[in-house]
């Protein structure tokens, strides 16, 4: 056994901080879904809103990165 | 980096971080701002191959486009459409900029998915550059543009008066976590995926070990290569085209600030 504490509390936070992630992957999934039930009612207006789903796959995406940036932060900077 | 547990035979034969390493290109002493790294080099060879494509490849000028001259014709298209789409047409003077930004990014991770190469965008130092770059003249653009005006994308007006400072507030932090998000979410993907291709990567010579584990779980993580390789080919266009759209609509939010 070696490290301490210390060490042990970041690598935990870290973990933790990575479930955070789940939701991220949640969200997309959600978008995703809901564009595709919306595209197969009326296949015809969906490629003009293909950027749209883009657009909103980022945004999801972008609180799954900041529990991202928690776990890199207490992994490399604290 | 290799593991230096001393449990024996059994541990990674490398390290799944170990491609990320900055290296120097010549020698091995340390590196400095001025030291030609891996990473140089394939920058250089991103912006070799985008030169072949782009330059070399539409010099004919043919009237019946060949192979190289349909996919640079195609590319074209694909942006600027993007751009007018999503920007508006008056942000069409900024598309060079927006065109230079997905073929370096796409470029830069198909090129990482060369075996043995470096992707030079999964180092959030290379995306974050690019990242500041696209949030800093977005800003500039905003207050050329409009003056103070630009305020008012902070300023919902069709929110009830009670709650537009809150929503100011909130606006204002989602403003300036931007360029975090833009640069961390393509670096974290293409470090991510080439991350798991390494570590499935470890696995595959077990049977070389041990011979009675190793029969099972070498065909099993050569599918998982073959399977992840497969869907980092996508993940590569993808997120360049993710970063390209977000910054079209950070451009939209310059030059239309009213809600």
């Amino acid at each position: 056994m070696e490290g301490d504490i210390a060490q042990m509390g970041q690598f935990i936070g870290a973990g933790l901080a990575s479930v955070g992630m789940g939701g991220a992957a949640v969200g997309v999934g959600n978008v995703v879904g809901n564009f595709l039930s919306g595209a197969l009612r009326n296949p015809s207006a969906a490629a003009g809103q293909t950027a749209t789903m883009f657009i909103g796959i980022a945004f999801a995406e972008a609180l799954g990165i900041f529990s991202f940036l928690v776990a890199l932060l207490l992994m490399f900077a604290v | 980096m290799a593991t230096d547990s001393k449990e024996g035979g059994q541990e990674l034969v490398f390290h799944p971080m170990d491609q990320f390493i900055v290296k120097p290109l010549f020698g091995d002493g340390p590196v400095g701002l001025f030291t030609v790294t891996n990473v140089t080099f394939w920058m250089v060879l991103t912006v070799l191959a985008i030169v072949a494509l782009l330059v070399l490849g539409t010099s004919s000028r043919a009237t019946i486009p060949g192979r190289a001259q349909s996919i640079a014709e195609l590319a074209y298209g694909f942006i600027r459409k993007m751009v007018a789409d999503v920007a508006g047409k008056d942000a069409l003077p900024y598309f060079p900029y927006i065109m230079t930004l997905f073929m370096f990014i796409v470029f830069s991770n198909f090129l990482g998915l060369l075996p043995g190469a470096f992707t030079t965008t999964s180092h959030i130092a290379v995306t974050a550059v690019l990242a500041m770059l696209v949030f800093v003249a977005v800003t500039v653009i905003g207050f050329v543009k409009h003056g103070t005006g630009f305020l008012g994308l902070f300023w919902v007006g069709a929110a009830p008066l009670p709650l537009r400072p809150i929503l100011a507030v909130i606006e204002v932090i989602s403003y300036f976590v931007r360029p975090v998000s833009h640069s961390i979410r393509l670096a974290g993907n293409m470090m991510a995926g080439h991350a798991v291709i390494k570590v499935f990567a470890a696995f595959a010579p077990l049977v070389l070990i041990s011979t009675g584990i190793g029969l099972v779980v070498t065909p099993l993580s050569i599918l998982a290569i073959t399977a992840i390789y497969a869907l980092e080919i996508l993940v590569a266009f993808i997120q360049a085209y993710v970063f390209t759209i977000l910054t079209c609509v950070y451009l939209k939010d310059a030059l239309h600030p009213a809600h």
